[in-house]
């Protein structure tokens, strides 16, 4: 069967089948959207569960679609694309779920979700350089119109216009990038596999390299807010509605860092050789920076924006230390950081809808006045710290003992305090504000999570713990991909 | 004698058509004169259909008139290119038909006379053809842009038009008179042939300078962009969309045939000339365009910058970047059409055609607001429609060059800039579309159902060019390949 197929076309006909029902009847909306992300993410468990470790390319979709410049419709799963695709799954539908929240134009709303949810599955499940752009700007449109429309706070025009200016900066530079790897490889085909055929027989030109790495780095980078290029997430993420902030922070960040994996590093391995280090400063930034910004925050949602920034800081480390262990457990974060991302997003998408502010100075108590909403608040900030239990610990780990054995020590050890101590200290302190202590003012009203809502966030806590318990599920098939990616990069080690 | 008309068919039945429109509007109640604009669309329809027949097609790469007249695929392709812009504009022209106040049999005669010289301009292969051409284009566009004699705003749009246009007329025929002092022959043939030797000469290359000042003025490149906005703002609605897309792609038509076959060696050497031209003109449109209020207006400014982003397929001197201007003109024509058809549909006379006017279109109008949403988002480059094909096609085809040349690598930086900026403009529009607070009408637009046909053929041609780009791209290819063959046949 092409799961595949099927889980990025579910929600595109969604969108399509909400265009054609009256805006009038909201049960019926929700429930196609619902029932096709569902679906979704039935079948990519299905998928993951009989994807096969070690046998190339699974579900595999490919038809020709600009025979002249050698575009293809090429869907395919991978040790490494599979895991994203089912979290991306996991939280389209967890999204959707929460999606409960619009009250108004809830047709509209719907239709740009099924498309922002269509377009990032399909993102994860391109292997055409071509469609993995296509498919990543597919959501600009609906981020900036949400944003906009049901977005929240007096500086969402401002946000609106930041985060989809920066957006579309990384994408244009990463696509010159991308037609960079094309043109020099002349390959005469997008498809990523035919491409890593062209540079195995022929390394791209090493001086073309030092500009497509960069512009790839960067342009990726700013998708994932590297430091300095981050300021647009925490602002853009606080004035998201609900379902946008969790699609965004979750799934949606992770495709540059998938690109930068994916193309980047096998493409120009020797452009990387000479970035990277700069890369793993970056990532030294975002760790630190945000960190620190993060302690400063009131507002639950900036703290989750910039706490999500400074996590993006591990994957990079990973990424930049450009070993096999390294590689797993960048992607293992990435998977790991979209459920928690997602999960955040949504808690605070309930609190925030109960009195309208988020402002944690007058939070207090909650843990008795929710205990659902609570507990599962409390879990995902101590997932936050990385605590063992949960997938983030088993990725961030890796990621350290990767980054020393690649010979970037003193960003391990400085990278390894601030993660303990300033994501302790922010996270903690939450906890004590929000959840502990007495009840304050306006929040005696507030009511738990709806049972909807409340499975929403029950799933992505599972699959935080499963894979947190049985990370190897994740590194079985991403050890693999990561290996062939190492040897392209560095062939001497062969 | 006969063998020879034949070439030039297309054009003689539009001229043709223009004559009798002329001559109806003696025999016509003035009420019915208006539905001449349907007829004269319909009749087109069956002109660009006869333009696929086999006999005509026969005809590609041959010369007539002694050769000056050339038919080939590039030609064919823009004479099917202008027919279907001239449709729509004429159709648009009927909605508009009350607001001319009169003389609308006119109005749409001129149309079909500025359509004819478009048609001559992308056969012409010699310069005293691409001159005549380019004037009966710019004289009927004088009187196009002034047709509203009561208002101001049209009057003073026309005489700018009229005095630039002079000007920059001055300057082709003056380059055309140095080119031919030089070359001793107006025929690009000729000079093709001669053109290693003419490189040496100061006289010719000031000759061929002054001719591309002169098509750079009808493309609205920097610094001969300066009439676009006060133009297009004032002119009737139906003649700025010609004007934006015909006039603009006319001028493409002669650059491609000069620049990149006729004087191949003489645009490498121009490289960074082309290349800051067309910078400039990238960030003169864009950036202009930021504070504009009026959409006419911001769209003059768009248009701009959309030559520059065309000059880019120019100065990646391929058959690659032809094509890419082909299919970037194409989605171009058809987002440019339903956009100028939306506005003038949305705004009442006199209001002006403020941004704030858009202000719940949603909900006066779910269609129109799409179409005109869908429209700002091809304009600004966003997949899946055609405007972002044909800007990756033409930044795929400076890429090609821009590895081992940092002046590549510059345009290319720009060109990331102003799609960046234009973004913001663009979506600006969205917004006022969907969520602008201050709502003045709400009353239901009423469309038309040519409109409405001439709309949705927009609508699906843009997600056609953007979605299933595989077809359009070989006939654009097949179009640009002429001009490379030619150009390497020489060499």
């Amino acid at each position: 069967m092409n799961w595949l197929l099927i889980i990025v076309l579910l929600p595109l006909l969604a969108a399509a089948a909400v265009g054609f029902v009256p805006g009038s009847q909201r049960l019926a909306i929700r429930g196609i959207t619902i029932g096709a992300s569902g679906l979704a993410l039935l079948c990519a468990l299905i998928a993951f569960c009989s994807f096969e470790v070690g046998t190339g390319f699974q579900f595999e979709t490919k038809v020709v679609w600009v025979k002249s410049l050698g575009l293809h419709f090429h869907l395919a799963a991978d040790g490494i694309n599979i895991g994203i695709i089912l979290m991306g799954a996991i939280v389209a539908f967890a999204a959707a779920c929460c999606a409960d929240d619009i009250t108004h134009r809830v047709k509209e709303f719907h239709i740009l979700l099924n498309l922002m949810i269509g377009g990032i599955l399909g993102a994860f499940a391109s292997m055409d350089l071509f469609f993995f752009y296509f498919f990543h700007e597919l959501a600009l449109v609906p981020t900036f119109i949400m944003i906009g429309v049901w977005g929240r706070g007096a500086n969402r025009n401002y946000a609106m216009y930041k985060i989809t200016l920066y957006l579309s900066l990384g994408a244009l530079l990463a696509l010159i990038g991308l037609i960079g790897v094309y043109v020099q490889t002349g390959a005469e085909s997008f498809s990523i596999p035919d491409l890593i055929d062209k540079v195995r027989e022929k390394p791209i030109d090493e001086a073309a390299q030092q500009w497509i790495f960069p512009l790839l780095m960067f342009g990726f980078g700013i998708l994932v807010s590297l430091w300095p290029f981050h300021t647009w997430a925490p602002l853009g993420y606080g004035a998201a509605p609900t379902a946008t902030a969790m699609l965004h922070a979750g799934v949606l960040k992770k495709f540059g860092l998938y690109g930068i994996i994916r193309v980047a590093i096998p493409m120009a391995p020797v452009g990387a050789q000479s970035w990277l280090g700069v890369l793993a400063w970056l990532a030294l930034a975002n760790l630190l920076y945000c960190g620190l910004v993060a302690v400063r925050q009131k507002d639950l949602n900036l703290l989750i924006g910039n706490s999500s920034v400074a996590h993006m800081g591990f994957i990079f480390l990973g990424i930049a230390s450009l070993n096999v262990i390294g590689l797993t457990g960048a992607v293992l974060v990435m998977i790991a950081h979209g459920l928690l991302a997602a999960l955040a997003f949504g808690l605070s998408g309930h609190l925030y809808r109960q009195t309208g502010s988020l402002d944690m100075s007058r939070m207090g108590g909650l843990l008795r006045q929710m205990p659902l909403a609570g507990s599962a608040l409390l879990m995902a900030l101590f997932a936050g710290c990385g605590l063992p239990g949960f997938a983030n610990f088993a990725g961030e780990i890796t990621i350290f003992f990767a980054a020393w054995s690649a010979g970037l020590k003193t960003v391990t050890v400085i990278a390894a305090w601030s993660a303990l101590v300033i994501g302790g200290l922010y996270m903690m302190r939450a906890i004590r504000n929000i959840l502990h202590g007495p009840l304050r003012g306006d929040w005696a009203k507030a009511g738990d999570v709806s049972p909807l809502i409340a499975t929403a966030h029950g799933l992505l806590l599972v699959a935080l713990l499963v894979f947190g318990f049985a990370p190897g599920l994740l590194t079985k098939g991403i050890e693999g991909e990561a290996t062939k990616i190492v040897r392209l990069a560095k062939p001497a080690e062969r | 004698m006969d063998g020879q008309l034949q070439f030039i068919q297309l054009e003689m039945m539009v001229a043709t058509l223009g004559l009798l429109i002329l001559l109806a509007d003696l025999f016509l109640p003035s009420t019915a004169r208006r539905s001449l604009g349907w007829v004269a669309a319909g009749a087109l329809g069956l002109v660009f259909l006869l333009s696929f027949r086999g006999g005509y097609v026969a005809l590609a790469d041959a010369e007539a008139f002694g050769g000056i007249y050339r038919l080939d695929a590039l030609a064919f392709f823009f004479k099917r290119f202008f027919l279907l812009a001239a449709i729509f504009v004429l159709v648009f022209a009927v909605d508009f038909a009350a607001r001319l106040r009169g003389g609308v049999s006119e109005y749409l005669a001129f149309i079909l006379f500025a359509l004819t010289g478009m048609m001559f301009a992308s056969s012409a292969n010699d310069f005293s053809l691409l001159f005549v051409s380019i004037e009966l284009i710019t004289v009927t566009f004088y009187i196009l842009v002034s047709f509203q004699r009561h208002r101001l705003h049209s009057l003073e749009a026309g005489v700018k038009y009229l005095i630039l246009g002079a000007v920059s007329s001055a300057f082709l025929v003056y380059g055309i008179a140095l080119v031919f002092g030089e070359a001793g022959s107006l025929k690009f043939e000729v000079i093709r042939g001669a053109h290693g030797e003419l490189l040496e000469s100061n006289v010719f290359l000031f000759g061929m300078l002054f001719v591309f000042a002169g098509l750079a003025f009808k493309i609205s490149a920097f610094p001969f962009q300066v009439w676009a906005p006060d133009v297009y703002q004032g002119a009737p609605t139906p003649t700025t969309t010609f004007l934006a897309v015909g006039s603009k792609a006319a001028g493409f038509v002669l650059l491609i045939r000069l620049f990149a076959s006729v004087v191949p060696e003489l645009t490498a050497q121009w490289t960074g000339l082309l290349m800051t031209v067309a910078v400039l003109t990238i960030l003169y449109g864009n950036l202009c365009a930021v504070p504009q209020h009026n959409l006419k207006r911001l769209l003059a400014y768009s248009g701009i910058a959309n030559a520059g982003y065309l000059l880019m397929g120019i100065v990646a001197q391929s058959g690659d970047g032809t094509a890419a201007i082909l299919y970037y003109l194409a989605g171009y024509l058809f987002t440019l059409v339903s956009a100028f058809m939306i506005i003038n549909l949305v705004t009442r006379e006199g209001e002006g055609e403020d941004i704030a006017c858009l202000a719940g279109l949603n909900k006066r109008s779910p269609f129109l607001a799409f179409a005109l949403a869908l429209c700002a988002v091809s304009l600004a480059g966003i997949p899946p429609l055609a405007g972002f094909f044909g800007k990756f096609l033409l930044v795929k085809s400076v890429a090609a060059k821009a590895f081992g040349d940092a002046g590549y690598f510059a345009l290319l930086a720009v060109a990331v800039f102003g799609v960046v900026v234009s973004i913001y403009y663009y979506f600006g529009i969205i917004r006022a579309i969907y969520w602008s607070k201050h709502t003045s009408v709400d009353s239901p637009v009423s469309v038309a159902w040519p409109t409405r046909i001439a709309l949705g053929l927009c609508v699906a041609a843009i997600l056609y060019l953007g979605l299933l780009p595989d077809k359009p791209i070989n006939w654009a290819n097949a179009a640009a390949k002429v001009e490379e063959k030619m150009s390497v046949d020489k060499k």
